[in-house]
């Protein structure tokens, strides 16, 4: 008797990095693009086992009650992303965007990074985690450079060196995390590993353990796109092919802020250590509210979303700082319900850039009218990320909410006016581009339905999770908010 | 106290910071190369110096592969770069030299006030190296910064990455995992620039980012 689990934990780094290797040899990007959607099936499922089945940790691996949701979204996530990809590049190519050459690039390079991303979040220690984010990272850089315009090479230099910044201070927060653990667990492998520093973090140097979170905070902070460390982040998203935004944005965000969850979770056991909830409250409000300002200056329909995307993880970041069973549940919805409204947003908004041919909000108008699918789709998308009911952010921005007054009251004020100010400017924009005047560009025909099947399973899950979450979901969610203190 | 075995990292380590420094006030490319060069074979000296005092033959690799790769092969290429795209003398500092280098000497002041009291439980040997450490990784940022051109915020970065790989080499037993892993992201990442510079070069005439500098993120 095998355990499935000894066959899905490798199953989920080796499919991706097998298929990256195939893909980077296939000259037909036709066939690639199925073997992609294919490959990110078939890495989703291995996930999906791992719920069920829980390997024990290995010196290298980890997969406990935290990551492992986190492993199945990245993976689902992967997979509607690389199924929209299939579309969206097919489009790109007629335009002349993209060349089959480029494509191949392409195909592997996606594949690289669900491996990436995968690594990082089942990594049982913390240097192989930073390794993976770097490999991610990088991927990233080549991803987002990939269209070679003026803009997106400025783009991908600009993150490139911004996130190398962030991911050389969180080394150095790894470095001297190490340190602190060398005296309690001894030299070797140990002393990296999460399962044996969680369990033994009480016993570290305090003041070791300050030093190093403050440098994996603005490290892996920059990766999150907390502010004032942001501003890689609205050019990379606008500048990239769509399916990578959806990606960046869904995806890479959540694992950084996972990285930082990790090390605050060894904050918290240590007794003389100092809090670390003020550090990120205070990140997250400043993200938060800065992102909610900016939002109303944007005028490419990415850049825009990007902004919001820095507002979403300033909550999280700040729901997290909060602490406490019920403001950690709240956010690791909003982590899950982000997610997946953003992903199903860049997905419309991909194809929105398509039939209109510009990214400009200016150009983009009626919407509802020219392209109803489309465009109701959009709307629902962005009703969503705004926080309305009776869509899953609402709730998870709600739990945070009420939380915080029943704790902080005067934190809630300026957290409620951040989120009124967000929503503001998205309603403002959803109506223009909605509704508005279609403008007379000749009507380029939307995507069929079978296309939009991502946006529709994205935000039909998000809007279950408005009103009803599976009570096994409920009870996990909430154990894994009590590990984070 | 102070051992012979400590005088000697502490005279490596502290070389490495004055090579930083150096860095600082180059102003051309070849003189900013070749210092560079310098720095990598300072940090090679001083890791295969800890690799001797620690008993770990492992970090012996790590030594070399910084004097090989970063001391050999990226200089090489940087020099073909450098004369390929012409730009032997622009080096534009965003600062003036003499404020430069007295902000250098606060960020070491820095590195000092705030390493040393948290560190000394580790002993003596690892706190001082920590200190250089993170001097040389904020130098290194110091450096990202006041420089506009594309090659020089490179070296920059590849000093800092020294910086790193000292404390690295500093931290007792540390997993051989880690170094090379840190070798090879180091070798992806010049990857990674190689093309950016070669794509740079071949859309436009400078590798001077602030050439780029048409579209600005937030008027978009």
């Amino acid at each position: 008797m095998t355990n499935p689990a000894s066959i899905a934990e490798p199953l989920v780094l080796i499919v991706p990095a097998a298929a990256a290797a195939i893909l980077a040899l296939l000259p037909s990007y036709r066939i690639s693009s199925k073997l992609n959607v294919l490959a990110t099936l078939i890495t989703l499922s291995a996930a999906l086992t791992l719920v069920v089945h829980r390997p024990n940790p290995s010196a290298y691996l980890l997969v406990d009650d935290l990551n492992v949701f986190l492993i199945v979204l990245n993976t689902f996530v992967g997979f509607t992303a690389s199924a929209f990809s299939a579309g969206y590049i097919e489009h790109e190519l007629e335009n002349g965007k993209l060349t089959p050459t480029y494509l191949r690039f392409y195909h592997a390079m996606y594949q690289v990074l669900m491996f990436g991303m995968n690594l990082a979040l089942m990594a049982n220690n913390i240097g192989l985690m930073w390794v993976a984010i770097e490999l991610a990272t990088l991927t990233t850089v080549l991803m987002v450079g990939i269209y070679r315009t003026h803009e997106a090479i400025e783009a991908a230099w600009k993150y490139f060196i911004l996130g190398s910044v962030g991911i050389a201070l969180a080394l150095f927060g790894t470095i001297i995390v190490y340190l602190a653990a060398l005296p309690v667990v001894g030299e070797g492998l140990d002393a990296m590993a999460w399962n044996v520093l969680t369990t033994r973090s009480a016993e570290f140097d305090p003041a070791l353990l300050n030093l190093a979170f403050v440098f994996l905070l603005l490290g892996y902070g920059t990766k999150v796109g907390l502010a004032p460390l942001h501003a890689w982040l609205p050019d990379a998203h606008a500048e990239g092919p769509t399916p990578i935004s959806a990606v960046l944005s869904g995806l890479l965000l959540n694992v950084a802020l996972y990285a930082v969850l990790r090390f605050k979770i060894l904050l918290a056991a240590n007794a003389g250590a100092l809090a670390p909830g003020p550090l990120m409250v205070v990140m997250g409000l400043a993200s938060l509210s800065f992102a909610a300002f900016m939002l109303y200056r944007r005028r490419d329909i990415k850049r825009f979303f990007a902004y919001s995307s820095i507002e979403h993880m300033g909550i999280a970041t700040f729901a997290f700082g909060m602490g406490g069973p019920l403001a950690n549940f709240a956010g690791l919805l909003h982590m899950a319900m982000h997610s997946l409204t953003k992903s199903a947003i860049f997905y419309s908004v991909g194809h929105v850039a398509q039939v209109k041919g510009t990214q400009r909000i200016k150009d983009i108008g009626g919407l509802t009218a020219s392209h109803p699918l489309l465009g109701w789709s959009l709307v629902a998308g962005v009703l969503a990320i705004a926080g309305l009911p009776p869509f899953g952010i609402f709730m998870s921005e709600f739990l945070v909410l009420s939380s915080t007054f029943a704790r902080q009251p005067l934190l809630a004020v300026p957290f409620a006016f951040g989120l009124l100010i967000a929503f503001g400017a998205l309603i403002w924009r959803l109506h223009k581009m909605a509704f508005g005047d279609p403008g007379e560009a000749k009507h380029v025909p939307g995507p069929s339905g079978l296309k939009l099947l991502a946006v529709f399973g994205h935000l039909t899950l998000v809007f279950v999770a408005g009103f009803y979450l599976p009570p096994a979901l409920t009870a996990w969610f909430r154990h894994v908010a009590l590990l984070l203190g | 106290m102070h051992s012979f075995q400590f005088d000697v990292a502490h005279l490596l380590a502290s070389g490495l910071v004055l090579a930083s420094f150096m860095l600082l006030y180059q102003d051309r490319m070849f003189g900013v190369i070749n210092v560079f060069v310098l720095h990598a074979v300072l940090l090679a000296m001083a890791v295969a110096w800890q690799a001797y005092v620690q008993d770990a033959p492992h970090l012996y690799i790590t030594a070399a592969i910084a004097l090989v790769f970063k001391g050999t092969v990226i200089p090489v290429a940087l020099y073909r770069i450098v004369r390929r795209l012409d730009i032997h003398r622009n080096i534009e500092k965003v600062v003036g030299v003499g404020s430069t280098m007295l902000i250098g000497i606060g960020l070491v002041s820095l590195s000092i006030a705030v390493m040393l009291p948290v560190t000394h439980r580790a002993g003596a040997f690892t706190s001082e190296d920590l200190v250089f450490a993170l001097a040389v990784v904020l130098l290194g940022l110091l450096m990202m910064t006041t420089r506009r051109n594309a090659v020089s915020q490179v070296i920059g970065f590849m000093s800092l990455e020294n910086g790193l790989i000292l404390a690295a080499a500093g931290a007792k037993g540390m997993p051989l995992v880690v170094e090379i892993s840190v070798a090879f992201s180091v070798l992806i990442a010049f990857i990674v620039i190689g093309v950016f510079l070669f794509r740079i070069r071949e859309r436009f005439d400078s590798v001077d980012v602030q050439a780029l500098d048409r579209f600005r993120g937030d008027r978009g």
